[in-house]
């Protein structure tokens, strides 16, 4: 009996060492992910054939909203608690905790050649040489038209160079006619403002480079975003209903044909390709032009590695494999995203889409680069450009609900830019 | 099963001599307490008997000092630091400069002129909304536990009804309310079929806070209900019974009888209220976001802003001013209790 039952014993202690060797034996990474239509499901078919490629690599792709990827990454990070990999887009806020892949990589001329003016977005000030990650996406910020309803109200859509308040008072006229709710709808976001400001004529920064957000060109748009919302052109609904610096977009509105004119960026073209369809021609159009420029907003979610992750090696494995061409051209190109790769954006990207709305935003929104001033450039490179960003929707929108008078808000702008840059500059 | 356990004399029963199934339950318990009598006994002999009562209760201290008291003291020392930096002894000291920030005013009843105009602005959002919300909600409680403690029909349905919506998580609650006030919720398409026009509840400052208060009071009105009911309850019926031999009219009995037993009951509630009520947050951060502008931002949202949602996370200023925060809450609840007192003492 006993005999028996040392048998049976051995026998499962020896299946058993048998069956978790190989889990023992893996490398378990974490990438933190967030979606914006169908790029994670895209991002976990590349992985499986990483996978299958690299048996001793598992990659666990955590989806979570957006809002945690704001909030809750930086707090895990400073714990030492973050992913191996994350997807962001607070590009070089959180650039201390990314990791140097530049020693792991065999060929690093290769990323500097692909992706050269977007490292620098993921480098601390100061350091000209760290590869971190790669974009998985370029964004250009611009607007969207409900072509239909223009039809609809025969009213004729502005051209090529058309201002922004040539842009206000036809989308009031169509939204007059047809009765449309909102005429026009911005993203709550300073990002979004910001392009539209630069267009006016703002500077952003003062002569040595230092957060200089209000000036001449900054207040003509600010004007204009306190006008239309007094006139009915916004809707107070969007930008008023909620406070601080939160983000709300109107793209439900406007795929529910709500919204005649919708400033927001080339992100939702998968989604509006997916939720509108053919129901209304959604047209995106050239950003209006200001005295300065016709300028949107560059941008992006970049791929990065963390500096506290237990696998460096195999990290850099996984980074270097995702950032290869062959594989970014089906990311993006099944993603609809504008590439964030130099190489890929010269040859371009077969895109998986025979909607010819879709195809007409991507040429629009991948046609503005070019144009994007240096100035864009420059902010969205700005590692603190998010406490200019927020300065500038909060106090704005107290403005806009009558809380604040405008050039209270300025005032409340600058003193919140210098309080947060202050709390920086005490320790980090 | 029951026979074979009945063999054995633990699970019988003393005078029946049958089999016990409670037993099941106390024979464990019994082994346990048994294996634990000698080491008690020896902690006894050590420490001597009136030691034990802290003995007893030391698991539980252990518990509510790590995860209450530790945490309040750590919020504090983060409060005396600035910058970023999330660990405390990597933070630079900075004494009471986060307390002088948030308490540079003008002019303290004009959040304008301060120079943290979000700190006093969600101060006066909070105090509006538990004025308002403490008021009402008391009230509302108070007159549905007497109404819920009559003989109507259909009583213990009623009762169920008004405790539900305190098992709903408040986020659910929040966003069920959302949609019913949305420009094209429930609530906007009755008025267009009654022929209003639409009403754009979350861009008017003070339909944002009737809401806010509205759905606090709907979702926590059940909770309070009850614990006023149970003080209903527990009024002896005879002291009724010789008021109407008497004669005494039905207000007369309410204001010298009901009330005044029911005044333990009703600090209670109002205290717990009040705390709740401070501590609101997820409910109306869910459904108005602090809007329109800042019209329903509260001390909690801001302390949320300033600690987690900013690019550059200023702790120490969030932590100041949850300590000031408490510091109100601790007055407030003195005062109360200090009011009962007088109270009581005639």
């Amino acid at each position: 009996m006993l005999k028996k039952l040392r048998r049976i014993l051995t026998a499962g202690s020896v299946a058993m060492a048998v069956w978790a060797t190989p889990l023992f034996a893996e490398t378990q990474l974490r990438m933190t992910w967030y979606n914006d239509g169908i790029e994670g499901e895209v991002m976990r078919s590349l992985l499986d054939r990483f996978e299958a490629q690299n048996s001793d690599i598992r990659v666990t792709l955590d989806v979570v909203p957006y809002k945690s990827i704001m909030e809750s990454l930086p707090v895990q990070l400073a714990a030492g608690d973050g992913p191996d990999i994350a997807r962001v887009t607070d590009l070089g806020g959180l650039s201390k905790y990314y990791m140097d892949l530049r020693p792991h990589l065999s060929d690093a001329g290769y990323w500097e050649k692909s992706f050269g003016p977007f490292l620098k977005w993921l480098r601390q000030p100061g350091d000209t040489s760290a590869i971190s990650g790669f974009m998985t996406q370029l964004t250009v910020t611009g607007p969207y038209v409900n072509k239909t309803l223009f039809e609809q109200a025969e009213v004729p859509m502005p051209g090529k160079g058309a201002t922004w308040d040539d842009w206000a008072k036809a989308s009031k006229q169509v939204a007059d006619k047809l009765e449309i709710p909102i005429p026009m709808a911005w993203d709550r976001s300073g990002h979004r403002v910001s392009g539209p400001a630069i267009a006016m004529g703002a500077k952003m920064f003062d002569g040595s480079g230092e957060p200089a957000l209000i000036d001449e060109g900054l207040k003509r748009m600010t004007q204009r975003l306190y006008d239309w919302h007094q006139q009915g052109i916004m809707a107070k609904e969007l930008w008023g209903s909620v406070s601080g610096s939160a983000y709300l977009g109107a793209n439900e509105d406007f795929t529910n044909a709500q919204v005649v004119m919708y400033m927001s960026g080339s992100w939702q073209i998968p989604q509006f390709a997916n939720n509108i369809g053919d129901a209304f021609d959604w047209w995106a159009v050239p950003a209006p032009c200001g005295p300065a420029a016709c300028t949107g907003m560059p941008g992006g979610a970049a791929l990065v590695a963390m500096k506290d992750t237990k696998h460096p090696e195999e990290v850099a494995k996984l980074m270097d494999w995702l950032a290869q061409e062959e594989n970014l051209a089906e990311f993006y190109g099944r993603t609809l995203f504008i590439p964030g790769h130099l190489g890929l954006a010269e040859k371009g990207v077969d895109f998986d889409t025979e909607d010819p709305r879709a195809k007409h935003a991507l040429e629009t929104f991948a046609g503005a680069v070019p144009g994007i001033s240096q100035t864009a450039f420059d902010l969205q490179g700005y590692v603190y450009n998010r406490v200019m960003f927020n300065a500038l929707i909060s106090r704005l929108n107290e403005a806009i609900m009558g809380e604040l008078t405008l050039d209270q808000a300025y005032e409340r702008m600058e003193q919140d830019i210098q309080q947060q840059l202050a709390v920086k500059k005490r320790g980090s | 099963m029951n026979s074979e356990l009945a063999e054995h004399s633990q699970f019988k029963d003393a005078e029946t001599g049958q089999f016990n199934p409670k037993s099941l339950i106390i024979w464990p318990l019994s082994q346990l307490f048994r294996f634990l009598e000698w080491p008690m006994k020896r902690i006894q002999n050590l420490l001597g008997l009136g030691t034990m009562p802290y003995i007893f209760l030391l698991p539980n201290l252990c518990f509510f000092g790590l995860f209450v008291v530790l945490p309040l003291f750590v919020n504090f020392a983060f409060s005396l630091t600035g910058g970023t930096n999330l660990y405390l002894d990597e933070r630079a000291f900075t004494g009471t400069e986060q307390y002088a920030f948030l308490l540079d005013c003008g002019n303290y009843a004009d959040p304008l002129s301060c120079r943290e105009d979000r700190f006093w602005k969600g101060l006066l959002n909070t105090a509006i909304f538990i004025t308002l919300q403490l008021t009402f909600l008391v009230l509302f409680s108070l007159i549905t536990a007497l109404v819920l403690n009559k003989k109507i029909q259909a009583r213990g349905f009623f009762r169920s009804v008004y405790f539900f919506p305190v098992l709903l998580s408040p986020v659910v609650v929040a966003l069920i309310w959302k949609w019913i006030l949305l420009r094209d919720g429930i609530l906007n398409a009755w008025l267009v079929e009654l022929s209003f026009d639409k009403i754009l509840f979350f861009v008017s400052p003070a339909w944002a806070m009737f809401w806010a208060i509205f759905i606090s009071i709907w979702a926590h009105m059940g909770f309070y209900t009850l614990i006023i009911l149970a003080g209903l309850q527990a009024i002896p019926p005879d002291l009724y019974e010789a008021a109407e031999m008497d004669g005494t009219k039905q207000e007369r009995i309410f204001w010298r009888i009901t009330l005044p037993l029911l005044w333990p009951n009703l600090l209670v509630v109002i205290v717990l209220a009040l705390i709740k009520g401070v501590q609101t947050f997820d409910e109306v951060f869910v459904l108005t976001g602090g809007g329109p502008g800042t019209a329903t931002q509260f001390i909690v949202q801001y302390i949320y802003n300033t600690g987690f949602t900013n690019q550059i996370q200023n702790f120490g200023l969030a932590a100041a001013a949850s300590v000031i925060l408490g510091v109100v809450l601790f007055g407030l609840t003195m005062l109360q209790l200090a009011a009962t007192r007088w109270k009581d003492n005639g």
